[in-house]
């Protein structure tokens, strides 16, 4: 109903700014609560390393923020809905006056969506540049490393069409295609390819780091508990991308142990025949297919 | 006029799309029982690896071709085989050698005793300097040698398929090829697993004329990659 219709009619038009902005807070109280403690101990990546454990406290952050602006616009919605609907009895179609230079709403408007974005950019970009962008390639040069970078467990991760192999410089160069590592200590992955641009995501890690040829990327882990991981190709590389995966696992200092000895004894013929470890491997083939 | 013209651009879509289809029909490999099964229960799988397809629609492509059950070679890379069984593979194999990119896969894995033999036939060209193989099991084969893999990977199978000198002149150009070519002869034996699907693909960057030898064949099931269809 039009103001010009109340007013002739005698009815008073409800304060519907008010009444919107305590349903929208209504809504934004229950729903934050509910994303934090129901909906996130399930938002992935989960909790096996350190750097899902950080990624999974952004997304939780990022979700909860956003609630706020989806019951603005669901509960604007449904108010709107219910509240300005067309009279039945009118056959015309009859709208409100237009609002036309508010300033008041065109500040609130410019200034919170300003915070919101400026303010999430912020945070996204400090959380990389700390610890918690380790999982992340960072090239050879990396700016995030973990406190104990220096005593990382080093492995390379080699990309080819279209499968992973795995090298440890620690352990005599052995190249495998199993990756495993020890829980509790800090792996730096060194991530490169031998044809086109792979990525390398170990996803229960919360480690993705692009796979490209005679470029060194690195990224860091330390895996909180044990078990089995993904690990996948996200670049599309070819005829047999889908099936670029393979599965790792976390395990025990001891029984890491025990896996690269009797991984080096299994491979020791083929290590002898391996390059010696460099960071990057570009070699030409011996012959291009003639 | 007017309905004639949209009846004739249809008709010409529709002939597109005819083509289309039939090219991509023609195009896909079949897919053929493989397996000649032996009195103890293995099955024998036989292949042959040529340099040049040597044929329409393309005869300058590296192509596997595989020995159907009446004994036919048969240019297709889906091969059915039996589950749980006991595969006995000998591959002929008469393309020239490129070398590994990855020198992992030197290593022959997944086979019954974890190697191959190897035998070279008419393969010494002048002046080649190349060791001969005469069935010679080897568990890593030198990486300059292979010029293709047969890799399962999803049953960490790998065989590096060794090849014919590079300074060899009596080379077969169209397949299937003859035995009075120069060729290798590799042969392993490995056990199959349970139903499915399994890719296999070859390894070496062998795709003569496409950069690095990455292209082509490589890319195409029906040359260098295919599937073990294991029912």
């Amino acid at each position: 109903m039009s103001p010009t219709a109340a007013k002739t009619s005698g009815t008073v038009e409800p304060r519907h700014g008010r009444n919107f902005a305590i349903l929208w807070a209504v809504a934004t109280a229950i729903m934050v609560p509910i994303i934090i403690w129901v909906v996130g101990p399930h938002i992935p990546p989960g909790s096996m390393s350190d750097n899902t454990r950080a990624q999974h406290d952004v997304d939780v952050a990022l979700t909860a923020l956003a609630m706020p602006v989806l019951m603005l616009v669901w509960v604007f919605l449904a108010y709107a809905i219910k509240n300005f609907r067309a009279d039945k009895t009118s056959e015309a179609i009859v709208d409100g006056p237009p609002i036309k230079g508010n300033a008041r709403i065109q500040a609130t408007w410019l200034i919170v969506s300003a915070v919101l974005v400026v303010g999430l950019a912020a945070y996204g970009t400090i959380d990389l540049f700390v610890e918690h962008g380790v999982g992340g390639g960072q090239g050879s040069n990396p700016l995030a490393k973990p406190a104990d970078a220096k005593g990382a467990l080093q492995i390379q991760v080699i990309g080819q069409q279209w499968m992973w192999t795995f090298r440890y410089p620690g352990y005599g160069g052995v190249e495998t295609q199993t990756l495993e590592l020890p829980m509790g200590r800090d792996v730096e992955f060194h991530v490169t390819s031998l044809d086109v641009v792979h990525s390398f995501w170990a996803i229960e890690l919360g480690v993705k780091a692009d796979a490209v040829p005679g470029a060194d990327n690195v990224a860091f882990v330390r895996a909180l508990r044990t078990g089995s991981f993904q690990v996948r190709c996200d670049e599309l590389c070819g005829l047999w991308h889908g099936q670029m995966s393979t599965t790792g696992r976390v395990v025990s200092s001891a029984q890491f142990q025990s896996w690269i000895g009797a991984t080096a004894k299994r491979y020791a013929g083929v290590t002898k025949v391996l390059p010696p470890y460099s960071l990057t491997y570009y070699p030409p083939p011996t012959r291009n297919a003639t | 006029m007017r309905i004639l013209g949209v009846a004739a651009t249809l008709a010409a879509l529709v002939a597109l799309v005819a083509v289309y289809v039939v090219y991509f029909l023609e195009a896909s490999p079949a897919t053929v029982s493989t397996a000649v099964m032996n009195s103890d229960g293995s099955a024998n799988l036989t292949l042959q690896v040529v340099g040049a397809y040597g044929k329409h629609p393309f005869p300058d492509w590296v192509s596997y071709l595989v020995k159907d059950t009446s004994g036919e070679w048969r240019h297709t890379t889906i091969w059915k085989l039996p589950a749980h069984t006991l595969v006995h593979v000998t591959v002929y194999q008469f393309d020239s050698q490129t070398g590994l990119r990855n020198n992992f896969l030197a290593q022959v894995r997944g086979t019954v005793g974890g190697t191959a033999t190897y035998t070279d036939t008419g393969n010494t060209g002048k002046g080649s300097g190349l060791p001969v193989y005469n069935n010679t099991a080897l568990s890593v084969l030198p990486p300059a040698e292979p010029a293709h893999t047969f890799t399962v990977p999803g049953i960490d199978l790998s065989v590096p398929l060794v090849g014919i000198s590079n300074a060899t002149e009596n080379v077969c150009g169209v397949a299937p090829c003859s035995m009075k070519y120069a060729h290798t002869t590799i042969a392993f034996s490995f056990r199959t697993p349970g139903a499915g699907s399994y890719r296999w693909q070859c390894f070496v960057p062998c795709a003569f004329a496409f950069l690095y030898g990455f292209g082509g064949p490589m890319q195409t099931v029906g040359y260098m990659d295919g599937l073990l269809d294991v029912t």
